[in-house]
């Protein structure tokens, strides 16, 4: 369910493709061509050899927890604490999101636990990748 | 870059640090670049070239009245300064300009003519890190520290430790914010910013501002002041975004500009008499201490809980009491460059008896950039 007053990002030609597939239920990666690099955030050429040749592909959206805070301070579109979480994908890359359906707690929140991506509408156009303990 | 050519003849800071609301951002800078002048005997008519960061060089040399030969605007955070100092030495030796004012003003506090903080939202951080609800660096700068705690069994009581350690040297200074001494206990009782966060483990938010000027060796040796002589720099930059560092136990940005700085001094770790490590929160000089050698990895924690880096301890660290303690209003570096420089004079409040070479090392962004300085005061 959306969450009203959080920052939302405003896509670019460079990344439009990352939050397409993300309205449609789908965590896109790219991966190079030349070297096979999957990387992360999307750019359109490779960040290890410089390649323009560079393929969008669906990730897994398996992760698990890389690191976090519980946040503490009032943020718009968020109720305190909350965690502040990076995850690692199955595919090799990080990236920052939020643990969703988790008590908030570091009881709870137990690194390298599996996660799986679950997508939260924003707005028309954006739907945010979130991550909850996996379940299978 | 050959070592000892390049030196601080003038060095101050703001002529008040703390909560200053009677002077603006370029105020500060402008009030420090005065004392710094002053320090050394020079009028802004001497100076050919300046060097900042938050405001822009030009924005300076007007204010101030400066004709500038050489400018610098490099800005990437609370270690711009050191950073400045590299690229201001390197000018000096190549010619470009001959005697240098690198200043720094912040109102971190007050907000007086600071201009409002803001991340574009189709900026990668905008687009990546944002609408996940980080707010600055108190959440931000902070996330790889369980990964850290995790790979080496470091735990929050040794974090808090660190704290505890430059409150004792901020004791030592009457200019430091905080001098009340502290427990381990009293960081662990602190209002919980972001787990494993508390209030205690985080900077500071001041007011102030600093101001170096440096010349060739040559003519330091002509100046009223003792010269604090630069034996080597370095830099680097790895991400803007948290989230993609390479490695949440490690900076790769520190693990470049502080090898750089050695070999460009020719020195080793036991020669450094005293260090600086930009302390935004309480994890940095584990990282410092770690990445740049002075310890084996892992090993950091256990070194500052020993007292190894407290009053009286074989690597005196962050002896003004650090941002945690002394102040902190932004872009720390300065007031660490400030510290080392007063260390190299023999005049720090809490001066290492018989210091020769001392490391400043800072950070800029959260681990997106570094900037290393190693001083002497032997002359060439």
């Amino acid at each position: 369910m959306a969450t009203p007053g959080r920052a939302l990002p405003q896509p670019t030609p460079e990344t439009q493709h990352f939050w397409d597939g993300a309205r449609a239920g789908e965590l896109l990666l790219q991966r190079c061509d030349d070297c096979s690099k999957v990387y992360f955030p999307p750019r359109p050429f490779c960040p290890a050899c410089a390649s323009r040749r560079v393929s969008v592909a669906k990730a897994s959206g398996k992760a698990t927890l890389y690191s976090y805070v519980i946040h503490h301070r009032p943020v718009p579109g968020f109720t305190p604490p909350y965690a502040i979480a990076v995850v690692e994908l199955d595919e090799g890359p990080r990236m920052m999101t939020n643990i969703v359906e988790c008590p908030q707690t570091p009881e709870a929140l137990v690194l390298d636990m599996p996660l799986e991506v679950v997508f939260e509408p924003q707005t028309d156009s954006i739907s945010l990748p979130l991550f909850r303990p996996a379940k299978g | 870059m050959p070592h000892n050519t390049v030196a601080v003849v003038g060095a101050a800071e703001t002529t008040e640090l703390g909560v200053i609301p009677g002077l603006s951002q370029i105020g500060l800078h402008a009030d420090a670049a005065l004392n710094a002048m002053a320090d050394c005997g020079l009028k802004p008519a001497d100076i050919d070239g300046i060097a900042t960061a938050n405001e822009t060089p030009v924005q300076l040399a007007h204010y101030l009245g400066i004709t500038p030969t050489w400018i610098d605007g490099t800005s990437v955070g609370g270690c711009s300064f050191m950073i400045h100092v590299r690229h201001a030495a390197a000018a000096i030796e190549a010619g470009l300009a001959k005697t240098i004012l690198i200043t720094h003003g912040e109102s971190g506090k007050s907000r007086v003519g600071a201009p409002p903080r803001s991340v574009h939202p189709a900026s990668l951080n905008g687009q990546f890190e944002q609408p996940f609800g980080p707010m600055g660096p108190p959440s931000m700068f902070t996330i790889p520290v369980l990964r850290f705690m995790k790979t080496y069994g470091v735990t929050v009581e040794q974090i808090a430790r660190v704290a505890v350690v430059q409150r004792e040297w901020a004791g030592k200074n009457p200019r430091a914010t905080f001098r009340s001494p502290i427990t381990v206990d009293d960081v662990l009782n602190s209002r919980m910013i972001a787990y494993p966060f508390r209030l205690l483990m985080c900077c500071l938010v001041t007011d102030g501002g600093g101001a170096l000027i440096l010349t060739s060796a040559d003519r330091a040796r002509d100046f009223p002041t003792k010269p604090v002589y630069i034996l080597g720099t370095g830099e680097s930059a790895e991400t803007p975004m948290i989230s993609q560092m390479e490695d949440f136990t490690s900076s790769r940005a520190f693990r470049v500009a502080g090898p750089t700085a050695f070999g460009e001094a020719g020195i080793a770790h036991k020669d450094v008499d005293h260090l600086m490590i930009y302390d935004a929160f309480a994890h940095l000089p584990i990282y410092g201490l770690e990445d740049l050698g002075f310890v084996p990895r892992g090993e950091a924690a256990a070194f500052i809980g020993a007292g190894n880096t407290a009053p009286g301890g074989s690597l005196p660290l962050n002896t003004n009491g650090g941002g945690l303690s002394y102040m902190h209003s932004g872009m720390y570096g300065m007031y660490a460059l400030q510290e080392s420089v007063r260390q190299m004079r023999g005049i720090a409040p809490a001066q290492v008896p018989g210091a020769k070479i001392s490391v400043c090392h800072g950070v800029g962004g959260m681990f997106a950039a570094s900037g290393t300085v190693i001083f002497s005061n032997q002359a060439p």
